[in-house]
């Protein structure tokens, strides 16, 4: 995927997307899929934004290893979470072919960066397992909203919204260990 | 009904600016000597609030209001006399009518009685003035209200009659002769003339005359000598004018009669003269509290604006501050338009992008081979000074005046003034000087605290400044100026100055200071900006709750700004802020670290060198110093603060930028390379992500790329926090971080 590529079906049709969701079965969503190594996570396709190639970002100093940068968004500037090391696998070595999903939730945008897009799945609402009890040290079960079997894979749903106010407030302990930290010593 | 709606969000909005007029004229008023043109500016804001109000079905506000006009009416006709009571209650009225417009603007019906208490302070200082305010031809011994349309019988012969020299005036004087006025009544002449597309709009004048006849006995003679034969008439056209003869009683007054052709006040010629019964007195003085020229015996005129095409504005010259309801009229011709923010902000955003794409350009164009493509090189060099000018003139359309915050502080310190039983005079100077409206709107809460803490903390009651010899109201001067690229705001006291002593002996209780520190008096006056930091003995209503002055330079520090103070004990205190003129654009120097590109602001930049081995040393095992113009200065390398993987670490072979913080501390920044100076649009990292410690915002660099913008004080904080964990500092990174240090791409 080139660079610049936004995937016209995902990011320029949202609303059309939305009525067919609509017409097709009320409780019914679309799905935005993507690979992160051998896993397959899903997203709701309304919060996508779009979906581009990696280009290279720029570091922010002094923060945990998943988030990736800042890069520059025609004018706006986002951060990039690094999904993989976000679920402990650690740092994404990115490639040219590695996507970065755009996700808006309320005023903010942010991107994800994933190793690949895989699909675009309608799934209903019955079809959605409640994930498991899940080991707190790797992965925090709140902003996993279920589990979706397609075909013979298993897809985690996450729900953005939860995933980046967890984010908000591991970050918000990490900027605050500083001071803490100096009355330690 | 959205475009009801629309203008409704008009009325709101210029309401709160005739709020705004109307308190800093109140404020200006002050007994014994009223300036009728302050009066009347505030009796205009008022009547535009109720007749806009009117319009929209907000009766409520429109009693209100109406209350509130009558007693200015009063103090404009100088039957209600201006004491200090008055003009608190005046102001307390203005306050309830900016309650009213929040009420009228959620749709909410205000809580019963919320005027009660506020109409009968009114109607008390009405009574205590003469009863009939509004019926000069009652009471002629009165000045006159409005000399523009109020009857007037000065004796001598006036020219200004030539003026409107018109001929149904005339016809209109002279059947005054013959016909005279019967005592308490007053007879208008309304010469009625529309713009031909008058209908066009959807005016129809028959109304406007129906509504002329609820006014009084009306006469309506219909002027047909313009109307065309059959063959050239078209039909969509007016070709008609009236002069209606108007006889009302005393309380119609010229407001009523322009209110009836308000929406037609720019596409029609009316005249409007007034004429009164014959003097019972046959002399009365003429108008002694605003002689306004255009007293006409026996009849007064007052034009309305000007048909298009009629004579060049004289009529305007000859009366620079028409009074009564012609004014707001006379206003409409103001060369401004009013425009929503946001339009102009996507403007400046725009500006930013092209700023971006042709610093990009002009990378790309470097690379060319030399002596080739001079007419690019020439073409892009004028693109640059194009952008520049763009730039510049959208900034100056968000720049305002600072008389907009200024302008809240008499108010303030009238209140600090009557809470703390202290005299104190504000002098404000350099209102005019314009800023970022985004700068404007953020001095706000800086400046209030401030000038309440100079007048609670810095200025001493009336009789102890008796006792030292000063006068008995201290004097707080706020000033506003333009200096290098930047604005200056100073507050002045002539109070008693920072009590050093007591700084020090509460920082140290406070545990902010080591018992036993040697601080100079710079450094004590600065306390007061640490955090938690209060002196106040009592906690006082005003300030003294301890978050005064460190949230004031939290604030000044996140517009980009400084704060200092200068005090000399029993002379007063000195604040001077300095903050950029704008928001948006900053001129930067770009850096490079390791992989890193960074932005530092170029009015922190003192000078960049790489320095000597000799000139180096190592302070107490904590950190390094270098000496640089016979100075030592402590060097912080940024690779270490943002662990940043491949830089230059050994300052002799990196660059030492010197910079230098708000508080004029200085510091030498070690980096790899500077990389050139560049105008950079400011980009906020907060609004999709954080803010981060040693980042002001962030840019976006002539590749596209994304470049962090240093907040050197931020840095100086962040050194001060490793120089207390790392022992040492040049060799391990930021151990004690949370996150790794950032890795190598």
């Amino acid at each position: 995927m080139s660079s610049s590529t936004a995937l016209a079906t995902v990011g320029g049709s949202r609303t059309d997307a939305r009525n067919d969701v609509m017409a097709v079965n009320a409780a019914e969503e679309q799905y935005v899929t993507f690979t992160v190594g051998s896993e397959e996570y899903g997203v709701n396709i309304l919060s996508v934004r779009e979906i581009r190639g990696w280009t290279p970002e720029s570091r922010l100093p002094n923060l945990p290893d998943y988030v990736r940068g800042v890069i520059n968004l025609r004018g706006i500037i986002i951060p990039i979470f690094d999904l993989r090391a976000r679920f402990g696998g650690g740092a994404t070595s990115v490639t040219k072919r590695h996507v970065v999903v755009v996700i808006q939730v309320g005023e903010r945008t942010r991107g994800i960066l994933v190793d690949a897009i895989s699909d675009i799945l309608a799934i209903g609402h019955d079809a959605i397992k409640p994930p498991p009890d899940v080991d707190g040290g790797m992965v925090d079960a709140e902003y996993l909203s279920g589990l979706y079997t397609a075909d013979d894979r298993m897809v985690t749903l996450l729900s953005v919204e939860k995933l980046f106010s967890v984010e908000n407030s591991e970050l918000d302990s990490a900027t605050k260990a500083l001071p803490a930290l100096e009355r330690a010593s | 009904m959205e475009d009801l709606s629309r203008f409704k969000q008009t009325y709101f909005d210029e309401s709160a600016e005739l709020l705004e007029v109307a308190e800093s004229g109140l404020l200006r008023l002050t007994p014994g000597e009223v300036d009728s043109d302050e009066v009347n500016a505030i009796f205009r804001a008022v009547h535009s609030i109720k007749g806009g109000g009117g319009a929209f079905g907000f009766t409520e506000l429109v009693a209100f209001a109406h209350e509130f006009e009558t007693v200015m009416d009063g103090v404009r006709n100088n039957t209600v006399p201006v004491t200090t009571e008055l003009v608190d209650t005046l102001i307390r009225a203005n306050d309830l009518l900016g309650q009213m417009l929040a009420y009228a603007r959620e749709g909410d019906p205000a809580p019963a009685g919320t005027t009660d208490g506020t109409v009968a302070a009114l109607r008390r200082h009405l009574s205590g003035g003469a009863p009939q305010a509004q019926a000069p031809a009652a009471a002629p011994a009165a000045p006159p209200p409005t000399p523009v349309y109020a009857p007037t019988y000065a004796d001598d012969e006036d020219d200004e009659a030539g003026l409107f020299g018109d001929a149904m005036a005339a016809i209109a004087a002279a059947r005054a002769e013959e016909d005279p006025v019967p005592p308490g009544k007053l007879r208008w002449t309304i010469v009625f003339r529309p713009r031909s597309d008058l209908l066009m709009s959807g005016n129809e004048p028959a109304f406007m005359l129906r509504a002329l006849r609820r006014l009084g006995d009306a006469t309506v003679e219909c002027h047909t000598d313009a109307l065309p034969n059959l063959q050239n008439l078209e039909a969509e056209l007016l070709h008609l004018s009236w002069t209606v003869t108007l006889l009302a009683d005393a309380d119609v007054d010229l407001d009523k009669i322009n209110d009836v052709f308000e929406f037609v006040a720019d596409d029609c010629d009316i005249r409007i003269t007034a004429e009164a019964p014959p003097p019972a007195a046959p002399e009365a003085p003429p108008p002694v509290t605003d002689p306004v020229p255009v007293a006409t015996p026996p009849t007064v005129v007052a034009a309305i604006p000007e048909a298009p095409k009629a004579e060049p504005p004289k009529a305007e010259a000859a009366r620079p501050r028409p009074n009564g309801g012609g004014a707001e009229h006379a206003g409409l011709t103001s060369h401004t338009i009013r425009v929503d923010l946001d339009k102009i902000d996507r403007l400046v955003n725009m500006v930013g992008e092209m700023v971006i794409t042709q610093a990009m350009i002009a990378e790309h164009v470097r690379e060319l081979p030399p002596g080739e493509f001079q007419e690019l090189l020439e073409g892009l060099e004028q693109l640059a000074q194009h952008t520049r000018e763009l730039r510049e003139s959208v900034m100056s359309i968000r720049a305002q005046p600072v008389s907009s915050v200024f302008s809240r502080m008499p108010r303030l310190v009238r209140e600090c003034a009557a809470t703390t039983g202290k005299e104190v005079q504000l002098v404000t100077s350099g209102e005019t000087t314009e800023v970022d409206k985004t700068v404007v709107e953020n001095l706000v809460d800086p400046l209030t605290h401030m000038i309440r803490n100079s007048i609670d903390h810095g200025l001493e009651g009336p009789d102890e400044r008796e006792r030292v010899g000063k006068p008995r109201a201290g004097t707080v001067h706020l000033s506003a100026q333009h200096r290098s690229g930047r604005i200056v705001i100073e507050i002045t006291d002539d109070g008693r100055g920072i009590n050093r002593p007591k700084v020090l002996s509460k920082a140290i209780e406070k545990g902010l200071v080591q018992p036993g520190a040697t601080l100079s008096d710079e450094e004590i006056d600065n306390l007061i900006f640490l955090p938690g930091f209060s002196t106040a003995d009592q906690v006082s209503n005003l300030s003294g709750r301890g978050v005064g002055m460190d949230v004031v330079r939290r604030n000044i520090t996140s517009l980009g700004g400084r704060i200092g103070v200068y005090s000399t004990p029993g002379e007063g205190s000195r604040f001077v802020l300095s903050l950029p003129l704008t928001l948006a654009v900053l001129d930067g120097m770009v850096i490079s670290v390791g992989e890193e590109r960074f932005v530092l602001p170029l009015t922190n930049i003192v000078e960049s060198l790489r320095p000597k081995a000799a000139d180096l040393h190592g302070l107490v095992g904590k950190c390094d110093v270098m000496m640089a113009r016979g100075e030592y200065v402590r060097l912080v390398y940024l690779h270490q603060l943002f662990g940043i993987p491949g830089a230059v670490a050994d300052p002799t072979h990196a660059l030492v930028v010197l910079v230098e913080t708000e508080d004029g501390s200085r510091l030498g920044l070690v980096v790899d390379e500077v990389l050139g100076q560049q105008q950079v649009v400011i980009k906020s990292l907060e609004a999709n992500f954080r803010r981060l410690d040693g980042v002001a915002a962030a840019t976006i660099l002539g590749d596209g790329r994304v470049a962090l913008i240093l907040d050197v004080a931020g840095l100086r904080e962040m050194s001060r926090h490793m120089d207390s964990r790392a022992p040492r500092p040049p060799s391990p990174p930021v151990a004690a971080l949370p996150a790794p240090a950032l890795e190598p791409v």
